[in-house]
């Protein structure tokens, strides 16, 4: 077969790339890049010294501490929920299913200050759930714990919804090899299914990690805000925006910033990295 | 990079960063709607310069507890203005946390008047240029047309005895109150306490500083915002005493019943002075400046301060003052100036980062 090819080196498989692609930079300007280039606009109100002043006070190290903290044990958990949400959806069949999967995605779409009123009250020592545990000497909310449930909540949908389509795609030949081969169950999972779904698990955890980080709405409620303890850092940049104080919030802001995009670049550089050794 | 622009990005992110951090923030997102759609309103209604007989539209800028107040008042303004003048004139308010609500004005909602809960607010405004100097002297009174104090609220019966500041002391009394730092409403409860002290210690700062520091040590839940506090103490049943304004605690115990809760007032208190202010370059631009002023000012009237004490605020006029005195109990109470000076100095001292609240939680200490 003959192609004549002077034609087709000009021409693209899909037409208006120099149209889709000036829309497309003129959209990510003006929805990310300019917000992102006025945040270090405002901080460049801070000398250098003063910048370094308010990002290592040590109330401000305290708050990433619980935010960063919290939103990693979040995730993890999330991890482990979010592989079994996903898997129950996928390979089983139960009345009642659609309504369970939409269900996953309400997180999304509830105003998060909802959220954290309904979970306060669920947790609060006189709560449903809160009274259970109080008893027992297990305080969740105003405590670390709390926003870590808090955190969990947002962060479930992230997991799940990466999870899922892998899943799905995944063909069932590899397994029932497997098993005709005389592996067990256990050992199928963690040699056929794991390493394939270790890379969505890990942009699941990624994603539940860096929305975390930054949560404030449903936060702030079960948190108690006990500076030094129970302060998250958007919090903080709440109170500094309370002072009038542009310049501090967006340095704390900066900070967060920089954090969440550094481990998204490891996570993503690992993810790379599993994709590579698991194919 | 040319001044303009880089101004112009630099508001347009705060909008960003506070229509952001504000609708996922405490139970604002509903304030934050009515806000998009009165600056809308605003602006449409600058394309034509009013004449005088020309219905006119004001956008009252206030705080979360005021919405019930200028419902009302609203109503009783438009009416009196329309017999006085003619003119028709419809008044859109807009709630939210008051340094939110300062802020929003500093980011270019356009409201002819503010209504806040702080001076230090205001003359936030001033220093943009918003607001001409000297806005503190242009009405009566400090431009504070009603006041508040600030008292407890206990539970029914007030089973811990709790009668004065010191027994926020005692080691069994949880406190609650909302974050100085976030809230403007509970500076006035800080200062409250603060200036008590004072009084009993010989003017002793470092006492004073002791004495609030302990009432902070009984504080297990620091919400953000004085409605968020409020839930705490009453809905979650946290706490034995919410420090409170008094028409905030009135409307609790007004809407919760009287049956649960009761008002303790304290041998000692702060006068709280909610100011007023016309915002002079808008109202300038939108030539309103005329029913803005007026707007303010019948805030003073027979009528105005009837509504204000209707709605649990204390009214500043003598003959309304009397019909109410029922309502209102006599505390000694001290003014800011009294005891701290200006806003600007107090904030600097008390709220500022590294002032004396962080001091409070500095650990070790």
């Amino acid at each position: 077969m003959t192609v004549t090819n002077t034609s087709a080196a000009k021409r693209r498989v899909l037409p208006g790339f120099g149209l889709t692609m000036g829309f497309s930079v003129l959209y990510l300007s003006l929805v990310v890049l300019l917000p992102l280039s006025a945040l270090l606009f405002n901080s460049t109100g801070l000398s250098w010294s003063k910048f370094w002043d308010v990002a290592t006070d040590p109330r401000v190290l305290a708050s990433y501490r619980v935010s960063l903290g919290t939103a990693a044990a979040a995730a993890f958990v999330d991890g482990f929920l979010g592989l079994l949400l996903a898997w129950v959806l996928v390979r089983y069949d139960f009345p009642g299913k659609r309504i369970f999967d939409a269900l996953i995605d309400l997180p999304f779409a509830l105003p998060t200050a909802v959220a954290g009123v309904s979970l306060t009250a669920l947790y609060a020592a006189n709560g449903w759930i809160g009274s259970m545990l109080d008893p027992l000497g297990i305080k969740v909310a105003y405590t670390p714990l709390g926003i870590t449930i808090a955190l969990m909540f947002i962060g479930i949908p992230f997991v799940v919804r990466t999870v899922q389509p892998v899943l799905e795609d995944m063909e069932k030949d590899m397994e029932e090899a497997a098993a005709t081969l005389g592996a067990g169950r256990l050992r199928t999972f963690f040699t056929i299914l794991l390493p394939e779904l270790f890379p969505p698990l890990l942009t699941g955890f990624a994603l539940a990690f860096a929305r975390g980080i930054g949560e404030y709405g449903s936060v702030v409620f079960i948190s108690g805000n006990m500076p030094m303890r129970t302060e998250i850092a958007p919090l903080l940049i709440m109170s500094k925006l309370e002072q009038y104080d542009y310049a501090g919030a967006t340095a704390v802001a900066l900070i967060l910033l920089l954090i969440s995009f550094l481990m998204l670049l490891v996570i993503n550089t690992l993810q790379r990295w599993a994709r590579k050794t698991s194919s | 990079m040319n001044k303009i622009i880089k101004k112009g990005l630099i508001t347009g992110f705060a909008w960003v960063l506070t229509a952001g951090l504000t609708a996922c923030g405490t139970n604002n997102s509903k304030t934050n709607a009515a806000n998009a759609s009165t600056a809308t309103n605003a602006a449409n209604s600058v394309t034509k310069a009013p004449t005088a007989k020309d219905p006119v539209e004001l956008l009252n800028v206030s705080y979360d507890p005021t919405r019930e107040l200028y419902e009302s008042y609203n109503k009783a303004f438009s009416a009196y203005w329309e017999k006085e003048t003619g003119q028709k004139v419809t008044i859109k308010q807009s709630h939210g946390g008051s340094g939110k609500q300062s802020r929003a004005v500093l980011d270019g909602l356009e409201a002819d008047v503010v209504t806040l809960a702080l001076g230090y607010d205001i003359d936030a405004l001033q220093g943009e240029g918003l607001i001409n100097e000297g806005w503190q002297s242009k009405f009566d009174l400090n431009s504070s047309p009603y006041t508040s104090t600030i008292v407890f609220l206990v539970r029914k019966g007030n089973p811990k005895g709790i009668k004065d500041w010191p027994d926020l002391l005692k080691k069994d009394v949880d406190v609650i109150t909302p974050n100085p730092k976030t809230s403007g409403g509970a500076r006035w409860n800080y200062l409250a306490a603060w200036g008590y002290a004072l009084d009993h210690n010989n003017n002793d700062e470092a006492k004073a500083e002791e004495f609030v520091k302990g009432i902070f040590k009984n504080v297990p839940v620091l919400d953000t915002g004085a409605r968020g506090s409020t839930t705490t103490f009453v809905e979650r049943g946290i706490g034995d005493v919410l420090i409170a304004w008094e028409n905030e605690a009135y409307l609790s115990v007004e809407e919760l019943g009287p049956d649960k809760f009761e008002i303790i007032n304290p041998s000692e208190s702060i006068l709280a002075e909610p100011p007023v202010a016309v915002v002079d370059k808008v109202v300038d631009k939108k030539e309103t400046r005329e029913v803005s002023e007026a707007y303010l000012k019948y805030l003073y009237s027979e009528e105005g301060q009837t509504i204000a004490a209707e709605n649990y605020y204390r009214p500043t006029l003598n003959s309304v003052k009397e019909q109410f005195k029922d309502k209102f109990p006599e505390i000694k109470l001290f003014t800011l100036a009294d005891k701290f000076g200006t806003w600007k100095e107090t904030q600097e001292k008390h709220f500022n980062d590294g002032g004396i609240f962080d001091k409070i939680y500095v650990p070790g200490s």
